[in-house]
């Protein structure tokens, strides 16, 4: 009976260890939303420039958000639907503007609230936005004397 | 030419005869699963088997793994000045490739050897046969709670060696390159989303079965005596490896 | 009773079992000698349902158990007790274990009552209580063979069928195995089927004898009537004529 309930303790802690492990991974590692907490706005870009699905949106440096949709729109712009953080206040001048950390990292989208006008509830839209910086049309741009 | 294209032929029906049977197999044992008794003690011995008595090569490998991607990592990245992205490297190496498959295979040269030659040697000393005579069902005995352990082992083992894998590219990258730790978890943090866990696991579920699946149809199918049995231990480790690395092209194809 | 009607199975091209036509009374013991390979045991495999040929009836009690699946076979396979030639025992499981295991696996029997019947089964066999813990690795070839006899007899089977019970065992346990193959018999009222090569030792079980000769069989009777077949083979095998056994 002893063998039976060692077998019983080590698969037990087996299983609790496995299972720990994969709630890390999940909920710290991968942010899983569990209850979908926050609310969501959408903005309209002209060009996100492979800004992926998950990527983060920041004000001021600080992570408050990710991108949980990006969508086509009829009129061929990109539009992107934000999941922001509870109790984070934005504004109707808020503009949202794709940006890429360093010059090979990830794309993100930074966010400054705006500070006039009507607070943006949930299902709102940002309607100033900036599409990312494209280096290779700012380097033509550059050659060809336009600047 | 004639023969050799008729060998080539002939050999490639083999192979779709042998997945046939090996899915006929697979079902036949799964649905002894909704058959009674359900003998939980016997999934237990098997979890304990396959899961429990595999975790400390997991441990090693795992953290040998991180530890060597983050070396690597680091000598690369810093050519870019991007050290900072060292964690997501490491975690999503782990997570989405090095994880499942490698603890597929540690799993399938600890775990899948030893049931094809504990399943082979049941066959030529007839124990099989002696339950089957028991009127108990060999596959619902024997093979129904192997499978089934896989299925809960081989994640659980893939989460652990992800995890550990992570901490131990911590100890290289974090610890010894200097990389700052802030930058390590939040670079992770912000490059890993839950479809790469996701795929993970359902790589790894999918591996799991497979190797084990492997392991009981060939010791069940063994050919005769001491040399089948050898036999037949050989080609499991053979097979689950290299069905391991296809599937692996098969579901990442999938996922991205 | 069991019967089999023109019974075929080939194995690799060969016809190993030829037409066989064979009737086993109920509650005797017939043995069924023949040389080695002459397809004995794959006859035995036919009866319990392990091997299915490709022609003929095999029926238990007037049931054709080479049509049977699934439950209905296992509800056929419930009246067989095997003792196979290695004896089959679970490596993994100690002596007691093993002879317990049918009683445990399918019945609803306290552990009281199954550790008092299989205690009853290793004494039928001459096992004493030490012997319970021991796994089938540590014992003799004879002392497996009396387990598996156990083993075999735990749910009091109605047939019970013999795969070479003494191949590979010195004069003195063949002896106690055919003794104990005899008492048990008695005990129980089994009908007895014992697939030998062990001749003359084994007639001294049997009520019958059967020789399986090129996948037929080729004389039936009481031993006494067996051993006074005029057929040269019969006559040569009983004798051990090498170049019988050699053609």
């Amino acid at each position: 009976m002893m063998k039976k309930a060692n077998l019983e303790l080590g698969v037990g802690l087996f299983v609790l260890a496995g299972l720990a492990c994969l709630v890390y991974l999940a909920v710290h590692l991968g942010e899983m939303e569990i209850f979908g907490k926050g609310y969501r706005v959408t903005a309209d870009f002209d060009n996100i420039s492979g800004l992926k699905l998950g990527a983060a949106v920041e004000v001021a440096g600080v992570e408050v958000g990710r991108v949980e949709e990006i969508q086509i729109t009829p009129g061929h712009q990109a539009r992107l639907v934000l999941r922001l953080r509870e109790g984070l206040k934005i504004y109707d001048d808020a503009i949202a503007s794709i940006r890429t950390k360093g010059i090979i990292g990830d794309k993100f989208v930074k966010l400054s609230p705006g500070a006039s006008g009507a607070a943006i509830g949930p299902g709102g839209r940002i309607r100033d936005t900036e599409s990312a910086v494209e280096w290779e049309e700012l380097i033509s741009k550059y050659i060809h004397g336009k600047v | 030419m004639k023969n050799l294209v008729s060998a080539l032929g002939r050999g490639g029906l083999k192979i779709v005869q042998e997945a046939g049977e090996m899915a006929l197999f697979l079902l036949a044992a799964l649905g002894q699963a909704c058959r009674r008794p359900f003998r939980f003690r016997r999934l237990m011995q098997e979890i304990h088997f396959i899961g429990l008595k595999s975790g400390l090569i997991v441990l090693l490998t795992a953290s040998f793994t991180g530890m060597v991607l983050a070396l690597q990592g680091y000598y690369t990245l810093r050519k870019y000045g991007s050290e900072g992205a060292l964690g997501s490297a490491v975690a999503l190496s782990l997570i989405r490739e090095l994880g499942p498959v490698l603890t597929a295979l540690m799993v399938s040269g600890r775990a899948g050897s030893a049931i094809t030659a504990e399943i082979g040697i049941m066959r030529i000393t007839e124990q099989l046969d002696a339950l089957d005579t028991m009127a108990i069902n060999p596959l619902q005995y024997v093979v129904m709670p192997k499978l089934l352990a896989s299925l809960i082992s081989v994640p659980l083992l893939t989460a652990i060696f992800d995890v550990v894998g992570i901490m131990g590219g911590y100890l290289i990258g974090v610890v010894l390159l200097g990389v700052s730790s802030g930058a390590y978890f939040s670079g992770i943090v912000q490059s890993v989303v839950s479809l790469d866990i996701n795929g993970g696991m359902v790589k790894s579920l999918v591996f799991g079965l497979t190797i084990i699946l492997v392991a009981c149809y060939k010791g069940y199918f063994t050919g005769r005596g001491a040399e089948g049995v050898s036999r037949a231990t050989t080609e499991t480790v053979v097979l689950s490896a290299i069905l391991v690395l296809a599937w692996d092209y098969v579901l990442t194809s999938f996922f991205m | 009773m069991i019967e089999l009607i023109d019974v075929v199975r080939t194995f690799d091209g060969q016809r190993v079992l030829d037409g066989i036509n064979l009737t086993i009374p109920r509650g005797k013991i017939t043995v069924i000698i023949g040389k080695s390979g002459a397809g004995k045991s794959v006859l035995l495999k036919h009866l319990v349902g392990l091997l299915k040929p490709e022609r003929g009836r095999i029926l238990i009690d007037g049931f054709d158990i080479t049509q049977a699946k699934g439950r209905q076979l296992q509800e056929c396979r419930k009246k067989f007790g095997v003792l196979f030639q290695g004896g089959a025992l679970f490596d993994s499981l100690t002596v007691f274990e093993n002879v317990a295991f049918p009683l445990r696996e399918k019945t609803r029997l306290s552990a009281a009552e199954i550790a008092v019947r299989t205690r009853q089964r290793l004494a039928q066999v001459n096992l004493s209580q030490e012997m319970e813990d021991k796994f089938p690795d540590e014992l003799s070839g004879g002392m497996k063979k009396r387990v598996a006899l156990a083993r075999a007899l735990i749910e009091e089977p109605e047939i019970l069928l013999f795969d070479e019970p003494v191949t590979g065992l010195d004069p003195p346990m063949t002896n106690t195995v055919f003794h104990l193959i005899a008492k048990t018999h008695q005990e129980i009222g089994y009908t007895g089927v014992v697939v030998s090569h062990d001749i003359p030792a084994v007639f001294q079980v049997a009520d019958y004898v059967a020789m399986l000769h090129q996948g037929k069989i080729i004389a039936w009777g009481s031993p006494a009537e067996v051993q006074a077949n005029p057929l040269p083979m019969v006559q040569g095998f009983i004798r051990g004529e090498v170049n019988f056994l050699e053609g």
